[in-house]
């Protein structure tokens, strides 16, 4: 049975528009009763008032839009149990506008499953949503050949588009653990081992996901901490926010960033309780021996290791809005709590997010799903770390008239 | 840290982020026992002090049990509570179990909260809604803009990245901010019991019967059961093959009422 001190682990499918995605889903939640008899019975009742045969796909597709367009519209999330552990799954929309959904699924995610077609092979979307998921840092992939029913179970197509996949995954520096031959819509190789495919005798779906490992601890980290926002109860002033990293003990000296000054923690709060030490992940109230100003967009870290502190972020980053972005155009930065005037100063390396063929490698705008590193330049200092390293600051958001326009991510060498 | 932990902070981190974000905020407290939650999440958050009104919307037409939980704890906890009621609704007759499901939701609920924000400005609302209750809720996000008709258009929701929530474009009127989106029943239950949250005794069996979920008296309907412990519903919802909201009538009356309610605001 699951262990108590496990999370749910959370995954996100994608792949080309119409490669089985939600049928996967759909196959999956039916294989491990994870779907309630009403729910199915509900659904079938719709497919059977719209006229249409009841598909695995419909129980994901849980709403008119879908049914009727038969894509499905936006991120949702979907839980299902194994018997070694829980899972949360998004199901990440194959089709081409709803790309921001997928990537506000995948940022999400600890792992993903890519599924590709057997007939038709890498497509678009394919290229495109395993970018995405190795520009935002996934690195657990599973890929699925699905509708293997429908080249009559043949090993020569499963190692004809396991080499094409093998090849351009290889680019963009994805090594997939299990590459699957299945059958969503047949229940081929997803809960039990298919008796249509003796050729392959490596691991099922279930089995495959049961080796994705859990995001690692960052408590031994070094201490770094986003101030959210300063609250006064009962006289008290408190400094709140998430440990994004590390462990802090009372009695230890932190520097706020970038200010740089400094104090000893005095009390960590919770309600009603005061803790010894608290660590990454968790959110909590600190107050200080000495009455310095703090602010929220200042980090908390601790005063022997700190972070890098600039006025020039570069990152990978990825545009989300019909309007392209120029550059010297001003814009937000938000990466943690932290919210600072910025301008493109250069973009280098603008990719076709779908192509992944090199649109301009020195340009002066990016458009909606492109790809480029673009260095960008501050009005105040940032605080910010590798991606790898301390995830929390090194992602960061871009803003223009209060609307989310690009996703960044921060690689330090 | 364990499930229910990590559940926490980053409710905490989204309420926290919320308030910090919209002065004139308010939770929606429906006495039942996923807001119940959200209300501790809210205490936790701002270290037993909620610095902002707690909304309840009244039909008149709440289980007594309801409304002696409502005073008692409204009273325990310090809650700045405002009752929100479409009175000019009930008093052209409109009534909570006459007429269709969809009528009386959107008056007496709907309307009534639209009444109440307007009233008092409230430019965001804090919900306690679960992906896993109904379909249509897995599509929501953590911030969620509504726009002046309260309508929700989910099929061009802005994007939603790792934990940066934010919600502001030119005609939204306010913003519904889901801190309990990523929670499933059994997790609400596994907290209600490690908390030891006072909970509303209609959900704990009695004669062979309880409520699941609560709504409106004449519209929320008890099921089989002799789970009368925390314990107890946990197992039971481990085991049941029929969903939460199976005894709320407004979710099946109509195949899409709920759809429909949703789009126009309804919670």
């Amino acid at each position: 049975m699951r262990n108590q001190k496990e999370s749910k682990f959370k995954i996100v499918f994608v792949g080309h528009v119409d490669h089985g995605k939600s049928t996967l889903i759909g196959r999956l939640l039916c294989d491990t009763k994870s779907i309630t008899e009403e729910k199915i019975s509900e659904v079938k009742t719709i497919c059977k008032q719209q006229g249409k045969q009841f598909e695995y796909a419909y129980l994901m597709d849980h709403m008119i839009e879908e049914r009727d367009q038969n894509i499905t519209i936006d991120t949702a999330q979907i839980f299902f149990k194994t018997d070694a552990r829980e899972y949360v799954i998004i199901d990440a929309p194959g089709h081409v506008e709803f790309t921001k959904n997928m990537i506000t699924g995948a940022s999400q995610a600890e792992a993903a499953i890519l599924i590709v077609d057997a007939n038709e092979g890498i497509q678009e979307q394919t290229k495109r949503h395993a970018k995405f998921l190795s520009l935002l840092g996934l690195e657990q992939v599973i890929v699925v050949i699905n509708k293997m029913d429908k080249v009559k179970y043949k090993e020569e197509n499963y190692i004809k588009v396991k080499k094409e996949l093998l090849e351009f995954l290889k680019k963009i520096k994805i090594t997939p653990t299990f590459i699957i031959p299945i059958s969503a819509f047949k229940g081929d190789n997803i809960a039990k081992k298919s008796d249509n495919m003796d050729w392959y005798e490596d691991k099922t779906v279930l089995e495959a996901l049961e080796t994705f490992k859990e995001t690692k601890n960052l408590s031994n980290k070094p201490f770094r901490m986003p101030i959210q926002d300063l609250y006064k109860f009962d006289e008290i002033r408190i400094i709140a926010g998430q440990i994004a990293s590390g462990t802090i003990k009372k009695g230890d000296e932190v520097t706020f960033l970038p200010k740089g000054n400094k104090s000893s923690i005095k009390t960590i709060e919770k309600m009603n309780q005061q803790l010894e030490s608290a660590s990454a992940g968790e959110n909590i109230g600190i107050t200080l021996i000495d009455p310095i100003f703090v602010d929220r967009g200042d980090i908390a870290t601790q005063s022997d290791n700190k972070p890098k502190s600039t006025d020039e972020v570069v990152g990978n980053l990825f545009w989300m809005s019909k309007e392209p972005l120029s550059i010297k155009e001003n814009l937000t930065l938000q990466c943690a709590t932290q919210e600072i005037g910025v301008f493109a100063e250069s973009i280098t390396n603008r990719i076709n997010s779908s192509s992944l063929k090199i649109i301009e490698d020195k340009s002066n705008e990016l458009k909606e799903m492109e790809i480029a590193t673009v260095k960008l330049k501050a009005d105040n200092p940032v605080i910010i770390e590798d991606f790898n390293n301390i995830p929390e600051l090194g992602r960061f958001i871009l803003i223009r008239n209060g609307a989310v326009v690009a996703g960044g991510i921060i690689t330090l060498n | 840290m364990n499930h229910l932990d990590e559940l926490e902070n980053k409710s905490v981190y989204i309420i926290r982020e919320a308030y910090n974000q919209f002065k004139k905020i308010a939770v929606l407290w429906s006495i039942g026992k996923d807001s119940t939650t959200l209300i501790q999440l809210c205490r936790k958050s701002f270290f037993g002090h909620i610095p902002f009104p707690v909304i309840h919307i009244d039909t008149g037409a709440k289980f007594e049990e309801m409304y002696e939980f409502r005073d008692k704890y409204a009273k325990e906890w310090k809650l700045n509570l405002i009752i929100a009621m479409n009175k000019e609704a009930m008093a052209r007759g409109v009534k909570c179990g006459e007429g269709d499901g969809f009528t009386c939701c959107n008056e007496l609920k709907t309307n009534a909260l639209k009444q109440c924000m307007a009233k008092h400005d409230f430019k965001a609302l804090i919900l306690g809604i679960r992906r896993d209750e109904h379909g249509i809720r897995a599509k929501e996000r953590v911030f969620s803009p509504r726009d002046q008709k309260f309508n929700w258009d989910y099929k061009n929701q802005p994007p939603e990245l790792w934990n940066q929530y934010r919600s502001i474009s030119d005609d939204q009127t306010h913003v519904r901010i889901h801190p309990l989106l990523h929670w499933t029943e059994v997790d609400v239950w596994k907290y209600i019991k490690r908390e030891n949250l006072p909970i509303n005794k209609l959900y704990f069996a009695k004669n062979g019967l309880r409520y699941r979920s609560l709504g409106c008296k004449p519209n929320t309907k008890p099921i089989k059961s002799d789970a009368d412990t925390v314990d107890k519903i946990i197992e039971e919802i481990k085991k049941s093959k029929s969903s939460e909201r199976a005894g709320r009538s407004q979710d099946k009356e109509a195949a899409y009422v709920m759809q429909r309610l949703r789009k126009l605001g309804y919670m």
